[in-house]
């Protein structure tokens, strides 16, 4: 199959080339992407919306009635495509990976209008997997209208989604007792909106508390607001204040209004510059990694054979220090091994 | 990087019991292969749209309830009929002895029942996508 043919295919809405483009664009493959270059176009129509958490508050199941819900609206709405796309960590000792989200999503099995993707980190550490960029920008290009972007379960540190997602949904849940200190600080910096999920458990009333503090405390700051554009004055831009919701994913109940919150804030990003900004940041960050990895290639291809291991034996000698060797590496000064 | 193998591990029908359906899928996370385990109750039609949607190289069904004859043409066939004829399946659960040859007649690569290592299963299933 070539570039060509995965292009027109999925644009003509072959769920098949679909599948196998993103299995090429998670190995790598330059076909997949030379194909995703050709797509590439079609993309930017979609609102992402990551969803993120610790493991085991019920991302899946949130998921699947978001899913639910953007698929059948209630009020008569245009039901809207949805693609998923649900990360899970790959073993560092095996390689091997368990992708278990979709049986949590049963509900959406038989729906064209539904398309979800398990994917595996393959080492990636920031909650998404190496290749979910690109097979986000895939599902994109073919049309589906919400791209829900379910990340592996979360601590402090897994905040890859702020920047793929236009909207970051944190999931939290009752029962965490005083660890919800520990966890939420991390989290909680790059929530749009906050699910406290299961909210029917005992213990829901104090982790809301605890979170509402935290909110409060955070009041009122505009994160990444590009308040200079669109031409509002600083003073009379809308703010966005982070609201917290309780629905119970399994029963469905409260969906509606999650849904309206994640709407309402992507109106919110077009209407303030925000999602411009976003977009910006988001282009530069992998021009910049792609760019990174393209001059990291032509330094290795052009650099004499040995200098990197010459230079490393004198930084481990203590000779030279590491960004020292690096500037000698770049100019050139490791011409041969040194005897 | 090598590519890793991409397994579908799903139980078809109305049987509960997946201990076997899990100790499969855990066997072959650990011989480094991405294990898609979708989970009890699904029917052919889940299972094929399944395989699609995660570009699986094989897919791993338990069935403990008898009704393998009539679920595994039916995925066959559904398999085949969206372009996946090069999707390798593979069989375990109570299978009797007499429906063995039958199954691999329509294609099923392998029927592991109870007491098979799980050693066996992964190199069947590396055996099959090579």
């Amino acid at each position: 199959m070539s570039g060509n043919d995965f292009g027109r295919r999925i644009l003509a809405g072959e769920r098949l080339a679909l599948a196998r483009l993103l299995t090429r664009l998670e190995n790598g493959d330059p076909e997949g992407q030379a194909a995703l270059a050709e797509l590439y176009p079609h993309t930017g129509r979609a609102h992402l919306v990551g969803i993120t958490g610790p493991p085991g508050v019920g991302k899946s199941t949130l998921v699947n009635s978001l899913a639910r819900h953007y698929r059948q609206p209630p009020d008569g709405a245009e039901p809207r495509t949805v693609a998923v796309v649900a990360v899970d960590p790959t073993s560092p000792f095996t390689g091997g990976a368990i992708l278990g989200d979709r049986i949590r999503m049963r509900d959406l099995a038989g729906d064209p209008g539904v398309f979800i993707r398990s994917m595996a980190t393959r080492g990636a550490l920031g909650g998404l997997a190496r290749a979910t960029t690109q097979v986000i920008q895939a599902l994109d290009a073919a049309g589906y209208k919400a791209i829900l972007v379910e990340t592996v379960g979360a601590g402090q540190s897994e905040v890859d989604i702020a920047s793929a997602a236009h909207t970051t949904v944190v999931v939290e849940a009752p029962g965490m007792g005083d660890e919800v200190q520990a966890i939420k600080a991390g989290l909680l910096e790059i929530a749009d909106v906050l699910v406290v999920n299961k909210s029917d458990l005992p213990g829901a009333e104090n982790t809301l508390r605890a979170l509402r503090g935290m909110l409060g405390l955070a009041h009122p700051v505009r994160r990444g607001a590009n308040s200079r554009s669109a031409g509002l004055a600083a003073s009379d831009a809308p703010i966005w204040i982070t609201p917290i919701l309780q629905p119970v994913a399994g029963s469905g109940g409260g969906i509606p209004a999650l849904l309206e919150a994640i709407d309402s804030h992507r109106v919110y990003l077009a209407a303030t510059g925000e999602l411009a900004g976003k977009e910006r940041a988001r282009a530069a960050a992998e021009l910049e990694a792609g760019l990174r990895e393209a001059l990291m290639h032509g330094w290795r291809a052009a650099a004499p054979d040995g200098a990197f291991e010459a230079a490393l034996e004198r930084v481990l000698a203590r000779e030279i220090a590491p960004l020292a060797a690096v500037k000698m590496l770049v100019a050139g000064e490791f011409a041969r091994r040194r005897p | 990087m090598e590519r890793p193998i991409r397994v579908l591990v799903a139980k078809p029908g109305l049987d509960g019991h997946d201990r076997g359906a899990k100790v499969v899928a855990r066997a072959l996370r650990d011989a480094g292969m991405e294990v898609i385990y979708t989970g009890l109750r699904q029917t052919p039609e889940m299972i094929a749209e399944a395989a699609l949607q995660e570009d699986v190289d094989v897919v791993g069904l338990s069935i403990l309830s008898g009704a393998h004859m009539a679920l595994l043409p039916r995925i066959l066939e559904l398999l085949r009929a969206q372009g996946q004829s090069h999707v390798r399946v593979f069989l375990g659960g109570i299978i009797p002895d007499e429906d063995v040859p039958l199954l691999a007649e329509m294609g099923v690569v392998g029927v592991f029942g109870p007491g098979t290592s799980t050693q066996v299963v992964v190199e069947a299933v590396r055996e099959a996508v090579k």
